[in-house]
């Protein structure tokens, strides 16, 4: 508690904004569906109905519910993208760590590997296999995973080749300790800072890739409800009932702002206690 | 006032944006031609001031109060863009390393040209450019004058900051700790050099520095810093020859000197931090002469004899310096040799072609003996010690350890081998992993190589700790909590984790404050002899080597010149780069002659 107390108070004010903010949105897409007037997949009025007392948010293209939908619809895009990024995080850190400790032929290897992934644009890549593979959340998943994982790869491989010249590191070679325990325990640990301050752009860039591909129908599925969905099933409307847009927009967008905000908070406050090490008097 | 007094300061103080203060009612007074010694560990404000003469604080502090005179006018009373017009054509400033004061884009000559055309457009000539620089000692020709810096030494870099420090003429120049990067023997010409302007252009200098035995060879007064204030200020050959405050006196017995074989010896504590400095004297923590006044009432900066003014209340009562003869370890006169390497040489290549930066050296430690290898930087020590550890696999030639023929890589080698040898570090700052706790760190050698289990490894990390005067509770703090001194001993600990035979110790105390240095050289020699442990002991500090060494070998450009019984080889060297070395080395006794013609 005290640490979580601490944490708080050396939050920069965008970053504590940016918390609550994401805590706000996380709970609305788990908690939103119990409080949903109508079942969000079901037809209950005319299509594009304008706000009213019944409808708080007007009603979709096909005269559900924007509200319960709105409520309903941010859990898959917060599961897929948490997943995309930790199955990009669970890819990239080991080959990163590998490729910027060993710099010989095996290092080298892996990273034209990985700089042939990252010719290929991201959008092209989840299309590609999407087509071949088929529609559906798996896919989706690994496809942004890999589209991360060259840039995740590149970080964590300069991080590393920077601390991998410092005495503790050579301390633990000349004590034979294994290579997994030099990178496991000597090295990731002091590579989390510029780690932790790219976690937001990453999940945001998954946020904005799951809807992206939702939009244009490869990811989840119609019958779902989905943020994403949303905008596109609603776009031809947006004259006649702009919240059907806006709505799921403005959650996406601030779902975007808060992460990256509370990473950079988290960045911070990383910097400045390993920064600290150089003031102590001798 | 003297009409020679060039710069005057009174009640300085600059103190952070939370109002600490870094440095606190500082009054000096430099004439011209002469020079001013600010001497202070790190921590002291003595950079801060350094700065703060020149009207400027860094990002973060103000200067709170106080006037700063220079040639009549005081800066502090300027508006920015005034201020700045006087730097560089009245106050010059060198700063400590020269390759932030140089622009590694532009030819030297250049820059020369740049400063004379902003403060002195009527000198602005390369006849101007020339002079200056014959008058640091550099070469004019237009070749010369047409290099980037990074086609110079660090010497050269140095000279330059200087020229271009001098070319206006001003009337005060600062030089905050400029030769603290450079080898002994340059640092002992760029000190003549100073010495030498000072004398001829008639301008006030005043010289920042660690170093006491650097400043005893070029300041005429000295005033010793601590925590922000002057604690003594007087005459250099007067306060060396008879500290008046406690600090001075322990900062003079913890100056290791290769003239004496005496132990210098440690300033008990640690040093204030900002922000926490104490109602009474800012020493009396640490003080051993100490009365309860001292906790409740700061005593004043006062004249007690002519010229000299000290900050103590028990100034009196300071004893005389007195340094304890080094204690010759027992030496079995016929001790097995434990460590051998034969013919060793090692480099590095590059494209293609290897650049040998060792080459045949041969060297032995008998069991129980501490030997020590001298060598400037660049001279291949640092890789001796890392051929030795099995990080760097020599070329050629063989590493033995007790008849045992070392692999050259540290993971061939057998856990024993690997065991028996440990290296500590040069800087603390980076053989520590900053995200563990600091008794982890020493606990996993123990377990790793010993085959201790987790609790008996932890065991031996709180015996090790109070082995080196560290509280248990250091077991749990991070690196970065620590201080260098505390971090360079949790460092040793660490080494001593794995039982080892030999310890190797490559530079150990150069980041290290000399209070703290006389402090860890102290405990070394001590474990020395409570462990039986054998040491190579790497250095470019004479002092420090004439202190712990039996043995000396003098590393020379990859070659060993000179290698004989440390009494030997520092009183009577034989080679004629260990004669350099010997006299370059900067040292408190006879240092009246030095440089003064």
């Amino acid at each position: 508690m005290s640490r979580a107390r601490r944490a708080w108070r050396a939050f920069p004010p965008p970053a504590r904004v940016g918390l609550v903010g994401l805590v706000a949105i996380v709970l609305v897409a788990i908690l939103g569906p119990l409080f949903a007037p109508y079942p969000p997949a079901t037809s209950v009025g005319p299509p594009f109905a304008p706000p009213s007392a019944e409808f708080l948010l007007g009603t979709d293209n096909i005269g559900q519910d924007v509200l319960s939908r709105v409520l309903s619809g941010g859990a898959s895009v917060l599961i897929l993208a948490g997943l995309a990024t930790l199955l990009a995080y669970a890819i990239g850190i080991p080959l990163g760590l590998f490729a910027g400790y060993n710099r010989g032929l095996a290092g080298g290897i892996v990273m034209r590997g990985v700089d042939v992934l990252l010719a290929i644009p991201a959008l092209l890549l989840l299309l590609v296999l999407a087509t071949g593979a088929g529609a559906g959340a798996t896919i989706l998943v690994v496809g942004i995973a890999l589209v991360h994982v060259p840039q995740i790869t590149r970080i964590v491989r300069a991080a590393t080749l920077q601390t991998t010249g410092r005495a503790f590191i050579e301390a633990a070679e000349a004590r034979g300790d294994s290579t997994a325990r030099i990178l496991g325990v000597e090295i990731l640990p002091n590579i989390s800072g510029p780690l932790l301050a790219d976690v937001g752009v990453r999940f945001t860039g998954s946020v904005l890739l799951v809807a992206a591909v939702n939009f244009l129908g490869l990811g989840v599925q119609p019958p779902a409800v989905d943020w994403a969905l949303m905008i596109s099933e609603n776009r031809s409307g947006i004259s006649i009932q702009p919240w059907a847009v806006v709505a799921p927009a403005a959650l996406l967008a601030a779902l975007a702002v808060a992460v990256n905000s509370v990473a950079d908070g988290i960045a911070r406050i990383y910097g400045r206690s390993s920064a600290s090490g150089e003031e102590a008097p001798a | 006032m003297s009409e020679r007094v060039a710069i005057e300061v009174r009640d300085l103080r600059i103190e952070t944006r939370a109002g600490a203060a870094i440095v606190e009612g500082v009054d000096l007074a430099v004439e011209r031609g002469s020079i001013l010694g600010l001497v202070g560990e790190s921590g002291s404000g003595k950079s801060t001031l350094a700065l703060g003469l020149l009207g400027y604080c860094q990002a973060g502090l103000r200067i709170a109060r106080g006037a700063v005179h220079v040639d009549g006018t005081d800066l502090l009373a300027l508006t920015d863009a005034q201020v700045r017009s006087h730097r560089g054509r009245d106050i010059a400033y060198v700063p400590q390393d020269p390759q932030t004061a140089l622009s590694p884009a532009q030819r030297i000559g250049e820059q020369i040209h740049r400063i004379l055309r902003r403060h002195a457009p009527e000198r602005d000539t390369p006849e101007t450019v020339a002079l200056v620089l014959q008058r640091v000692g550099l070469p004019a020709d237009r070749d010369f004058v047409r290099r980037f810096p990074h086609q110079l030494s660090g010497g050269q870099q140095q000279r330059v900051a200087i020229a271009m420090a001098i070319a206006c003429e001003p009337a005060v120049v600062v030089f905050d700790e400029p030769t603290t990067g450079l080898d002994v023997v340059t640092q002992a010409r760029i000190l003549d050099e100073i010495r030498r302007l000072s004398g001829e252009s008639d301008v006030a200098m005043i010289y920042v520095s660690h170093d006491l035995a650097v400043v005893a060879e070029i300041a005429d007064r000295v005033a010793v810093m601590y925590g922000g204030r002057f604690l003594e200020e007087g005459a250099t050959a007067d306060v060396l020859q008879r500290p008046l405050h406690p600090y001075t006196a322990g900062l003079i017995d913890a100056i290791p000197d290769h003239r004496r074989f005496a132990m210098p010896r440690g300033v008990p504590g640690v040093a204030v931090a900002v922000g926490e400095r104490p109602a009474g004297c800012i020493f009396e923590a640490r003080c051993a002469l100490r009365v309860p006044n001292c906790a409740v009432e700061e005593p004043s900066l006062d004249v007690v004899l002519p010229g000299r003014a000290v900050r103590c209340f028990e100034w009196e009562r300071t004893p005389p310096l007195a340094r304890p003869e080094r204690v010759e370890p027992a030496l079995a006169g016929d001790a097995e040799p434990l460590l051998r390497i034969e013919a060793l040489s090692a480099g590095y290549s590059a494209g293609g072609s290897t650049r040998l930066v060792l080459r045949d050296i041969d060297l032995t430690v008998a069991r129980g003996r501490s030997v020590a290898l001298v060598g400037e930087s660049g001279s291949g020590k640092t890789t001796l010690a890392r051929c030795i550890i099995g990080l760097h696999p020599p070329a050629s030639g063989a590493i033995r350890l007790g008849g045992e023929d070392l692999a050259p890589r540290a993971r061939q080698r057998s856990l024993d081998a690997r065991r028996r040898i440990q290296l500590v570090f040069q800087n603390p700052y980076d053989s520590l992993n900053p995200r563990q706790p600091v008794g982890r760190q020493t606990a996993w050698p123990a377990r790793r190589l010993r085959g201790l289990s987790s609790t008996d490894a932890d065991g031996e990390t709180l015996r090790l700790l109070d082995l080196l005067r560290l509280p248990a509770r250091v077991a749990q703090r991070y690196p970065h909590e620590l201080s260098g001194g505390e971090r360079q001993r949790v460092a040793i600990a660490r080494a001593l984790a794995a039982a080892p035979d030999v310890l190797v110790c490559d530079e150990i105390t150069s980041a290290l404050d000399v209070s703290v240095q006389a402090a860890v050289l102290e405990l070394l020699a001590e474990l020395r002899s409570a462990l039986g442990l054998s040491m190579l002991f790497i250095s470019h500090d004479l002092g420090v080597v004439a202190a712990v060494a039996d043995d000396v070998l003098v590393l020379d450009r990859g070659e060993i010149c000179e290698a004989g019984p440390a009494r030997d080889v520092l009183t009577a060297p034989s080679a004629e780069y260990t004669r350099q070395l010997v006299e370059a080395a900067p040292a408190l006794e006879g240092s009246d002659g030095g440089g003064a013609s």
